[in-house]
């Protein structure tokens, strides 16, 4: 009877704690496999395309990093998102402090309009978009791109930074008012500061999306100069062919890393975000 | 006393104000956002092409390009293309992988939680074009998938290209999955404990627990969830362009890489936009869908 009741118990805890513990570290396992062979491939002077022990190189690194065009690529690259998440920072805060602070009639409508636009595909509108921008004469043009992603990351900007901007409390501007500040100088020297986790937060989601965005520019840039790594990785798949593994492979991680290090970064930010409505207690 | 100060501070037109803080963002809005979508209603009637006389010579053509659009077999492949990568790699692969890591991971230990999040997380983090050229590697001829097949004795497969879709598929889970598992992950924490442990002293089993008490009260998070992975979906193009160009054949064309192919190889603008109407048409019913899910409070 003992030993029974002993196997059912053992039975019981097997399935209640061993097998989820199994399952996860399957799905664990099956979730790094593919990635381990970029960092693996990109460390190995002869990567090929399965996954192998490297023979350890740092070579692959040293020639994208040494090499003109993939520099340039880099800076069209940062040139690009960041360009695009500071207008997107100051665009979408203008646009937050009347729907924050104000009454006003058209608040509700324009709230769902914005709402409604986050959600749209950016896919479906990318051919208009050439069309427009191939009427205004405007292709292949890093600012005219720039403007573009701007525009497509403002509606869910214009959200995030009206949610964080409730938050701030209106009686520390009315101090500020009242110590005769404008209203300019309020939303500059008093509501600015206590958003900056607000501003990190859409600043470095910007980036990243913008740094990860391939479609936007791979249409609207066609000169080989002008284009982001996020394409040029891409010509990659076709220059060099079937042999040098080990070059997109580090292309690869060097161009994932700066994306990576911003959402952990962002993870932090998101969660202090709301943290300071404590401000006007005691 | 309140009440004075902020009227010292609102002086001035609210209107006029509001006005100029709302005016770079609505600039910005109409000119590259909202003008390009009702662009779509205008151009997809039009013959516009991407070279030669059409392309400055924009005539309206009325339906003529929905007309040889809908007799085409290439739309129909790609609908149901598009369709099968939606439910397979979405509503189903993401949606309930990203369910079943949430549920599992809720009381494990928060070491081997925080492990495992984070390799989830790693395939969403990772830039599409990445992932592409990551499931490309494991996927090829002599990749990862058939050094595998190779120790266990087994011949290897071109994967790309008899089982494509699958491989689309696939990579698209790898890609979106943390997404709804973070969804599930809060939506789960917000369960009450008590209502669970209620049903528990009541005597239903782990199952029953699921069905009649997690699952219904998690409903609309589920809902919201496959709104916006289906919208998120819909609009995939870069994974599946640098994966498998669509091919081989049209096996992995769905409606973005056809409007694609269409627009800008084939240099029939027009008829690229009237697929793209298409695309947008079934977003904004997706998208209305969802803000009525959402009940957000303005």
């Amino acid at each position: 009877m003992a030993t029974r009741g002993n196997r059912i118990r053992w039975n019981f805890y097997f399935m209640g704690r061993v097998i989820p513990y199994l399952i996860l570290s399957l799905i664990g396992i099956l979730f790094v496999v593919p990635l381990l062979w970029v960092i693996f491939a990109a460390f190995d002077a002869h990567a090929t395309l399965s996954i192998r022990i490297p023979q350890a190189t740092i070579g692959n690194f040293v020639s994208i990093l040494t090499d003109e065009a993939n520099q340039r690529s880099f800076m069209n690259g940062l040139f690009l998102s960041l360009g695009q998440s500071v207008l997107v920072v100051i665009v979408a805060g203008l646009a937050a402090y009347p729907l924050s602070r104000y009454q006003l009639k058209y608040k509700r409508p324009f709230m769902y309009v914005i709402l409604f636009s986050t959600s749209l595909p950016l896919t479906a509108v990318m051919v208009p978009v050439y069309q427009m921008f191939a009427l205004l004469q405007f292709q292949d043009s890093l600012i005219g791109t720039m403007l573009f992603l701007t525009a497509s990351a403002l509606p869910y900007a214009i959200w995030i930074m009206k949610n964080f901007m409730d938050s701030v409390p209106i009686e520390l501007e009315e101090a500020a008012w009242c110590d005769g500040a404008s209203v300019w100088q309020g939303l500059r020297l008093v509501v600015a500061p206590l958003m900056l986790p607000g501003i990190f937060t859409v600043m470095i989601f910007t980036f990243a999306s913008s740094w990860g965005n391939f479609f936007v520019p791979y249409i609207l840039i066609q000169s080989p100069e002008k284009l982001p790594a996020s394409v040029s990785i891409y010509q990659f798949f076709g220059q060099y062919g079937l042999v040098e593994y080990g070059k997109l492979a580090a292309f690869s991680l060097l161009y994932t890393i700066p994306a990576v290090t911003l959402y952990i970064l962002g993870q932090r930010y998101m969660s202090e975000g709301f943290n300071f409505s404590g401000a006007t207690k005691g | 006393m309140g009440g004075l100060i902020s009227k010292s501070g609102l002086t001035g037109n609210i209107y006029l104000r509001s006005f100029l803080f709302l005016l770079p963002s609505w600039v910005l809005l109409l000119l590259f956002f909202f003008g390009p979508i009702l662009m779509t209603f205008f151009f997809a009637f039009t013959n516009m092409s991407l070279t030669g006389v059409a392309s400055r010579n924009i005539e309206f053509v009325g339906f003529k390009n929905f007309t040889s659009m809908f007799s085409d077999p290439t739309f129909y492949t790609s609908v149901t293309n598009t369709i099968v990568f939606l439910v397979f790699s979405a509503i189903i692969g993401q949606q309930i992988l990203g369910f079943i890591l949430a549920l599992l991971m809720r009381e494990r230990s928060r070491s081997f939680r925080r492990i495992i999040g984070v390799l989830v997380l790693a395939g969403w983090v990772t830039p599409e074009i990445v992932v592409a050229f990551v499931w490309f590697a494991f996927f090829g001829d002599q990749g990862t998938a058939n050094t595998v097949l190779g120790w266990l004795g087994l011949k290897p497969v071109a994967w790309l290209h008899q089982f494509p879709m699958v491989c689309v598929i696939i990579a698209n889970i790898w890609h979106g999955t943390a997404f709804s598992m973070l969804v599930f992950q809060a939506a789960l924490g917000d369960v009450p404990k008590e209502i669970e442990e209620a049903a528990m002293i009541d005597g239903a089993t782990g199952w029953q627990r699921l069905w009649r008490v997690i699952l219904p009260m998690i409903r609309g998070s589920i809902m919201t969830n496959m709104v916006l992975i289906t919208l998120q979906t819909l609009g995939v193009f870069t994974l599946i362009y640098a994966l498998t160009g669509g091919g081989p054949g049209i096996a992995t064309e769905t409606l973005p890489i056809f409007m694609y192919h269409q627009a800008f190889v084939n240099y029939q603008l027009g008829y690229g936009t009237a697929i793209s109407l298409i695309l947008l048409l079934i977003g904004i019913i997706a998208s209305i869908l969802y803000i009525r899910l959402l009940k957000v409070k303005i």
